[in-house]
């Protein structure tokens, strides 16, 4: 059910504010793509673009194989005739109209049968499983039930395709966990090919087939979830995926298979770079000693957080500052010495001064 | 997927593709609004005003009487030069002129001070009984603004002036002085004590926003009571004071109807009145003169007072967070003073009331014993020694027709102000940020610095001919209806703006997403949530329009006469009881329009006032 969606050198201008700059991007049909960024990075202006309710500046879209939008031949189809659903924030469900009408709205517009709108907005709660809330008003509700009000709502008239604008910010965390499943799994069952903003992470590496990382308007990476959290593309990609975050450590590459970071050095395969890099390397891909061990350097640590499931660990050694994860709760205490032995399968490289990656790790 | 490559397109396309961006962009929902209320704004307000510039500064057909070797429709300054340097200037521009700031000026001051005391009574005082001053305080506005006026000449009416005796000289048997009957002192009262609600209402409301803890660190650092009143308090509601000034000032500065009874029967002329009594004898353009000189007024003296005030403007969000109300403890006196203030609230709206009724029970004017008791004003029949043979109000086909019509304009003015607004709401907000949506906003506000009188004056140069598809309007119902809806521009621009805010974007666009185009749109998502502000709006233009008069008395004919035009008409011709009755039935109106609007949830005078 599913269609492909073209972008290409899509530009957006806010007065002097580039919010999406020279973005090209083919999303194929039944995709889950996450726009992933901090706030302001354009990820919601992409998306604003892609449903039609801004125009951009310069570039082009298609939906399919239909041209959507298109700044040389001024083309620009209005919102409600491109075949998209579009799930809000804020839900914005019409506070004057019962669900049903919320729901039945756009299939009017539509000029569908009676008893088939029925029958569509039966289906559709059912999905959302809010049979039974037909002639409850939007205030009437809980904040999660508005939110499946708004995905019904969106499911009504079937669109090809699914842009959903942080849908799940405004709920508290548990019922965040529940509706990701109920998400993922609806695309799933629909497979519409849908284009989701975040700026949680982990909302995007847990339910999308790929993740576009933004910054400032400029598509940094994308790729699979999987990808990104291993080979982020650059140092901006690298500290913005993972929890708690990876270490970089600036280090020069001495030529003799090491990175000299001063105040050790750490062996690895160098794949051929030279000069000043930045080592990054996940905590998880550290592996500490409580005891002097080959290989291993001697760190201090600062500071123990368990967490229950895993502990992080912050360690130093002189200047240098690491985050290491262990399993379980850890009997490691403050200002005990630890020996860090960093795998060097697991070690990307950034050239120091362009922050791109330059040596990938094996793993 | 064959997606094309983007390539550099011929010319020939690129001409189309502009082409249909410039169709896109001029059909999109805001700009088309925006273009629409543009060109409407320009014919209703713009054109008017350049219309009346023109005509003071071109021979009218007239002036061949005056000047022989005139040319109607040729350049001239004469009309300027007549009425700012000749012999007549003193008489019709510089004294009117002068009497008009004395009396805005005045009736401001004296308002504001009424209007701020109240306001800090109710708001920052253990005062008991500040609920029921708080709903006495905007009944005054709610009448007409002439209504103390013609309650005065009742009271205080003098024979040495000319006129009949009034109740006081009735009853003391002795001449009131001239100057307590007429003239500046009774029109200054008579203004502030109907305008004070402005001061009330905006001063109150700043008190209310403003956080006690910027008081009560005063008052830690030592401060005394006034002392902080002075450099605290004050400071704070300064802005407000000044949109009260603003309002005041120019709304007196235009206003027709007190002076009119106050001031013309001893020729205390003010700017509004003159203007009347060129444009009734003909002199359009040494009229229009005049309205010319007062909109300037109106407007350096609105800049000035913005300039001083201007940089201290921004306190807008005072406080913030949640706020204790700080309350000054009266003390023993607090009973009294409570009693004071509602006695003269009650007598400051019972009084004129009572006194006008009173009047309209007397058969000859000046005698106030029971045996001169009648109800022929009310229901008599015609009698050719009485009032110009006119019969009593209540079975006067004259009286019904007025209002009639003034029920009608009312009704008509209110359904398309209130439309008026939701669509400049939308055009002003869903632009927010672009040049269209700033022109559209500042011309707006245009029409708030025109004094009524002068507005009105506008109008008759510009519909007294045919303008394009317009035919002339002069004399005409509709003209009354254009005017008055124009006049309330500002206002319904204000509160369709605030009403819109509240309708957040994404409502607008999940139609969009469902197809909705904008007539589908409007009807099923902005119209019903915009409603509440729509039903406020449209009572309180009906209210305002009904008690209208400085704005339409140059632009009613007999067969378009309304109620507030009906009073001074009976005023001027010397039925004085006739007059009264007919403004008791106005007000009447006006109280049971009152009355629903407080029937309807989320309808009120302060929201009508954008605030």
């Amino acid at each position: 059910m599913g269609t492909t969606i073209t972008i290409k050198n899509l530009t957006k201008r806010f007065g002097d504010v580039v919010a999406v700059n020279n973005v090209s991007l083919t999303i194929e049909a039944e995709t889950f793509i996450t726009l992933l960024g901090p706030s302001g990075c354009g990820k919601t202006t992409l998306l604003r673009c892609v449903a039609g309710l801004e125009d951009p500046d310069e570039g082009e879209i298609y939906i399919g194989d239909r041209l959507v939008f298109s700044r040389a031949r001024g083309i620009s189809v209005p919102a409600g005739q491109r075949d998209i659903g579009l799930v809000f924030q804020n839900y914005a469900l019409w506070p004057h109209m019962t669900v049903y009408k919320n729901m039945s709205f756009a299939l009017e517009i539509r000029k569908l049968p009676k008893d088939e709108i029925d029958k569509r907005v039966k289906e559709s709660l059912a999905e959302v499983k809010m049979l039974g809330y037909e002639n409850r008003y939007p205030r009437e509700m809980s904040g999660g039930q508005q939110q499946r009000i708004a995905l019904a709502r969106m499911l009504a008239y079937r669109p090809k395709v699914f842009l959903m604008d942080e849908p799940l910010s405004n709920l508290d965390a548990r019922l965040r966990m529940d509706m990701r499943a109920e998400l993922k799994r609806l695309h799933y069952v629909a497979g519409a090919t849908t284009i989701y903003v975040t700026h949680d992470q982990v909302e995007a590496l847990t339910m999308s087939s790929l993740i576009a990382v933004m910054k400032d308007g400029v598509l940094q990476q994308v790729d699979t979830p999987d990808r990104v959290y291993r080979c982020p593309s650059n140092l901006f990609v690298a500290d913005f995926i993972g929890n708690p975050k990876v270490n970089l450590l600036e280090g020069v590459v001495d030529g003799q298979g090491c990175v000299d970071l001063g105040e050790f050095k750490v062996a690895m395969d160098t794949q051929g770079v030279e000069g000043k890099v930045v080592l990054a390397i996940r905590p998880e891909d550290i592996a500490a000693y409580t005891e002097p061990t080959p290989g291993a350097v001697k760190f201090t640590v600062y500071s123990v957080l368990p967490s229950g499931a895993d502990s992080i660990i912050v360690a130093r050694t002189g200047e240098r500052e690491v985050t290491i994860r262990v399993p379980g709760i850890s009997p490691i205490k403050m200002d005990d010495s630890v020996w860090l032995k960093f795998d060097p399968q697991m070690i990307n490289l950034y050239d120091g001064a362009t922050g791109n990656l330059v040596a990938v790790r094996k793993v | 997927m064959g997606v094309p490559e983007v390539l550099q397109p011929p010319l020939s396309l690129r001409i189309l593709a502009a082409y249909r961006r410039f169709i896109r962009w001029l059909t999109s929902a805001r700009v088309l609004l925006a273009l629409i209320l543009l060109v409407m704004m320009v014919y209703l307000i713009l054109v008017p005003l350049y219309r009346m510039v023109e005509t003071t500064v071109t021979y009218q057909e007239r002036d061949v009487l005056a000047v022989p070797d005139a040319v109607p429709g040729q350049l001239t300054a004469y009309h300027w030069v007549r009425m700012l340097a000749s012999r007549v200037s003193r008489v019709f521009l510089y004294a009117p002129l002068q009497h008009s700031l004395v009396v805005a000026t005045g009736a401001t001051l004296l308002a504001m001070l009424i209007g701020s005391i109240l306001a800090w009574l109710v708001i920052r005082t253990d005062m008991p009984g500040r609920h029921l001053v708080n709903n006495l305080a905007t009944i005054p506005y709610i009448m007409p603004s002439w209504t103390i006026a013609m309650a005065w000449k009742v009271m205080f009416n003098t024979r040495v002036a000319g006129g009949t005796p009034g109740l006081l000289e009735y009853l003391i048997g002795r001449p009131v002085p001239t100057w307590l009957a007429y003239g500046p002192i009774p029109i200054i009262i008579s203004s502030a004590l109907h305008y004070y609600t402005f001061f009330f209402l905006f001063v109150s409301a700043a008190l209310m926003s403003i956080d006690s803890n910027l008081e009560e660190a005063a008052e830690l650092a030592g401060a005394s009571r006034s002392r902080i009143l002075r450099r605290i308090t004050f400071p704070l509601v300064l802005p407000a004071l000044l949109s009260g000034f603003i309002m005041t000032f120019s709304k007196v500065m235009g206003t027709f109807g007190g002076p009119n009874v106050l001031g013309t029967p001893v020729r205390y002329y003010v700017i509004a009145t003159m203007i009347r009594s060129n444009v009734a004898i003909g002199e359009f353009a040494d009229g229009f003169v005049l309205a010319v000189v007062l909109i300037l007024f109106t407007i350096v003296t609105i800049y000035i007072n913005q300039r001083l005030i201007g940089t201290r403007k921004s306190y807008e969000t005072i406080g913030g967070r949640g706020f204790v109300a700080h309350v000054a403890r009266l003390g023993p006196w607090r009973k009294v003073l409570a009693a004071g203030v509602i006695v003269f609230q009650v007598l400051v709206i019972a009084l004129p009331l009572g006194l006008l009724a009173y009047d309209t029970f007397m058969l000859h004017p000046g005698n106030y014993s029971l045996s001169n008791f009648t109800l022929h004003y009310w229901i008599g029949k015609s009698d050719i020694n009485i009032a110009n043979g006119a019969p009593g109000v209540l079975r006067n086909p004259k009286i019904y027709s007025s209002a009639w019509n003034s029920i009608r304009l009312s009704l008509v003015t209110a359904f398309f102000t209130a439309l008026l607004g939701v669509i400049l709401g939308y055009a002003i907000v869903k632009g927010r940020g672009t040049r269209l949506s700033k022109l559209v906003e500042q011309i707006s506000f245009i029409p708030y610095v025109i004094p009524g009188i002068a507005f009105g004056a506008v109008y008759i140069s510009m519909f007294s001919k045919r303008v394009g598809p317009i035919p002339p309007l002069y004399g005409t119902f509709a003209l009354l209806v254009i005017v008055s809806v124009a006049k309330h521009i500002p206002y319904s621009a204000r509160s369709g703006v605030s009403a819109m805010l509240q309708v957040g974007r994404e409502l607008e666009e999940a139609g969009q997403i469902a197809g909705a185009d904008l007539w589908q749109r409007f009807k099923r998502i902005i119209f019903p949530l915009t409603s509440a502000g729509f039903v406020s709006g449209f009572l309180l233009t009906f209210i305002t329009t009904m008690r209208e008069l400085s704005l339409i008395i140059l632009l009613v004919t007999p067969a378009t006469q309304v109620l507030a035009s009906q009073t001074m008409r009976y005023t001027e011709n010397g039925d004085t009881q006739m007059a009264n009755a007919v403004i008791l039935i106005l007000i009447t109106l006006v109280l049971i329009g009152n009355f629903v609007i407080g029937r309807f949830r989320g309808g009120s005078l302060k929201k009508g006032l954008g605030m």
